[in-house]
C-alpha cells in the first residue's frame, strides 16, 4: 500500500536559467536544496517556519518563502535566487541602491529583501512607502531599522518609472 | 530544526490524492499550500507523515459564480482571492479578509481551502464563511459532502473533514444589492495572527457577526446580532463582550480580548453608518 509514497523523489526544474535534475528526500526544504545540493547560498535558512523571510526567493514568478516549500514540489518549476538575479544584472539598479543608502549592514536579510522587493517593484508602479513597508512586512532586518531599505526600495521605483535617480 | 517527512506522493485528480489517502494506513497528509504544513514539520510538530501533494489538482483552483454562488476552489491561493475583481464583487469580505493574512510571500502560496481545513482559531477565512454563511464540500470515499461552515469548524486545528476526506471548495451566497461586509481586527503586527478578529455582514434579513481568536474556534455572535437587529448597539456590545470566552495568552489577556471585541464591533457599525449613509 505505502509503496505508492517515495522518501526520495525525482525533480527536474530550472534553477537561475539552468536546468537541474536531481533525487530529493521527502522532507527537505528547498533552501536546504539549494544551499547543500546546489551550493546556491545566497538564501539563508533562519526561522525555518515562515516569520523572518531570510530565506525568500522566486518560484515560477512569485516571491515565496523557501523554507516553506520542499524541493519535491520544485518539479517543473522555475527558481530564481539572488545569484542568478545578480548575474542577469535583474536587480543591479535595486543593488546599488541597497549600497547607496546603507540598506544593508551584516547583510544576512539582503537577499531575501531584495526578492521581496522586487517582486513589489515588478509590478510598474510607484509604490508609497507605506506600501513599501507592508510588502516587506515578512522580512525581518535586526540591523538597519528598515529606513534605509525603504528609502533604497522607493528611490528605485521613482527611477525605474523616470521620475528620479536611483 | 529538520523536517521528517514518512514519503511524499503527488495527486494528479481528486480520486488519485483519496486513493493515496486511503491506502496510507491513517498516516496521510494533505499537502497544500505548505504554508502551516511545512512550518509545523519543520518544528517537528507534525513528524513522519505520508504526504498526498495536492497542489498542482488544477481543477481545485479558481474562482467561478453561478445562479447567485460564488464558489471558490480549495487551492486557490490567498494571493488570487485577494486579486480577484469576482470576488471583490460578490464577497469583499474575503478580499479584506487577505489583507490580513500574513506576508506577501505567504500569500502566493497557501490557499483558502488549506486555511479553512487547519482551522486556527486565529485565522480569518473561517470566520468570514461562518459571517456569509458559507458551505464547505468534500470528496471523500464516501462520495461528496456539504458541510455548512457553523458544523465545520469543531475545535482547535480541528474541522468536520475525516481524515480520508479532502476538502475540494467553498460556496457562498453572493452579496445581495446594498449588503455591507466589514472586517476589523486588532494585531500588534502586520501580517500577525489578530489578538482579536471580527466580521460583520449586513443584509436585507438582518446583521451576522462572527468573532476569532476569542476561543477554539471562531463564533457565531448570535445575541448580539439580534441586537443589532433592533438597533440597539449598546447590548450589541455587551453582548459580543459576554457571548466569547477568550483564552489569557502570552499575546493578551483574556478580559483584553473581551474589551476588543466590543471595541471592534463598534468600530465595524461606524464604517457600516458611513458606508451606507
Ligand atoms: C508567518 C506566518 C503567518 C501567518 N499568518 C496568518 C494569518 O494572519 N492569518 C491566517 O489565516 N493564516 C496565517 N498563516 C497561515 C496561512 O494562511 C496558511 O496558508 C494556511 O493556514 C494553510 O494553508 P496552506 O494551503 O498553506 O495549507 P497547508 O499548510 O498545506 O495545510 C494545512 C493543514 O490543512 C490540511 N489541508 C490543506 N488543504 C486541505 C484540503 N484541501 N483538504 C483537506 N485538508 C487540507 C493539511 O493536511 C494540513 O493539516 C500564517 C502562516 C505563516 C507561516
Ligand atoms: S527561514 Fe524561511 S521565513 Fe525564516
Ligand atoms: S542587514 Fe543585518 S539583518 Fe538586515
Amino acid at each position: 500500500m505505502t509503496e505508492m509514497f517515495r522518501d526520495k523523489i525525482d525533480v527536474s526544474l530550472t534553477v537561475n536559467g539552468e536546468p537541474v535534475e536531481a533525487r530529493v528526500p521527502a522532507g527537505q526544504h528547498m533552501i536546504d536544496f539549494l544551499r547543500l545540493e546546489l551550493g546556491l547560498t545566497g538564501a539563508h535558512v533562519s526561522c525555518e517556519h515562515g516569520v523572518c523571510g531570510a530565506c525568500t526567493i522566486r518560484v515560477d514568478g512569485d516571491a515565496v518563502r523557501g523554507c516553506l516549500m520542499l524541493a519535491a514540489q520544485a518539479d517543473g518549476a522555475e527558481v530564481w535566487t539572488v545569484e542568478g538575479l545578480t548575474d542577469t544584472n535583474a536587480i543591479s539598479d535595486l543593488q546599488d541602491a541597497f549600497v547607496a543608502r546603507n540598506a544593508l549592514q551584516c547583510g544576512f536579510c539582503t537577499p531575501g529583501m531584495l526578492v521581496a522587493a522586487e517582486e513589489l517593484l515588478s509590478k510598474g508602479d510607484v509604490p508609497s512607502r507605506a506600501e513599501i513597508r507592508e510588502h516587506l512586512s515578512g522580512n525581518y532586518c535586526r540591523c538597519t531599522g528598515y529606513e534605509a531599505i525603504i528609502d533604497a526600495v522607493e528611490s528605485v521605483a521613482q527611477g525605474r518609472a523616470g521620475k528620479g535617480k536611483t | 530544526m529538520k523536517a521528517s517527512a514518512g514519503g511524499y506522493a503527488r495527486a494528479e485528480s481528486v480520486g488519485h490524492a483519496l486513493d493515496l489517502l486511503a491506502g496510507s494506513d491513517g498516516q496521510g497528509r494533505v499537502l497544500a499550500g505548505g504554508q502551516s504544513l511545512i512550518a509545523a514539520m519543520n518544528m517537528r510538530l507534525s513528524v513522519g507523515d505520508l504526504l498526498v501533494d495536492i497542489s498542482k489538482i488544477s481543477e481545485l483552483s479558481g474562482v467561478i459564480v453561478s445562479g447567485g454562488t460564488l464558489r471558490i476552489g480549495a487551492l486557490t491561493r490567498h494571493a488570487q482571492v485577494g486579486a480577484s475583481q469576482v470576488v471583490r464583487t460578490h464577497a469583499p469580505l474575503l478580499t479584506d479578509a487577505v489583507s490580513h493574512i500574513a506576508h506577501a510571500a505567504i500569500r502566493n502560496r497557501g490557499t483558502m481551502g488549506g486555511a479553512l481545513a487547519h482551522a486556527d482559531p486565529a485565522a480569518e477565512f473561517p470566520a468570514c464563511a461562518l459571517a456569509l454563511g458559507a458551505t464547505m464540500h468534500s470528496e471523500g470515499p464516501e462520495g461528496a459532502r456539504a458541510i455548512p461552515a457553523e458544523d465545520f469548524f469543531e475545535e482547535v486545528f480541528t474541522t468536520a473533514l475525516k481524515e480520508d476526506e479532502i476538502l475540494t471548495s467553498m460556496t457562498l451566497p453572493v452579496a445581495e444589492e446594498g449588503e455591507v461586509q466589514i472586517l476589523e481586527e486588532v494585531a500588534r503586527r502586520s501580517g500577525d495572527y489578530a489578538l482579536v478578529g471580527l466580521c460583520l455582514v449586513k443584509r436585507a434579513s438582518g446583521h451576522r457577526v462572527s468573532l476569532f481568536s476569542v476561543g477554539p474556534k471562531p463564533i457565531l455572535a448570535t445575541v448580539a446580532m439580534a441586537a443589532l437587529d433592533a438597533g440597539d448597539l449598546e447590548a450589541a456590545v455587551d453582548a459580543v463582550s459576554s457571548e466569547i470566552d477568550p483564552p489569557s495568552d502570552t499575546q493578551a489577556s483574556a478580559a483584553y480580548r473581551r474589551h476588543l471585541a466590543g471595541v471592534l464591533l463598534r468600530r465595524a457599525v461606524a464604517r457600516l453608518k458611513g458606508d451606507t449613509a
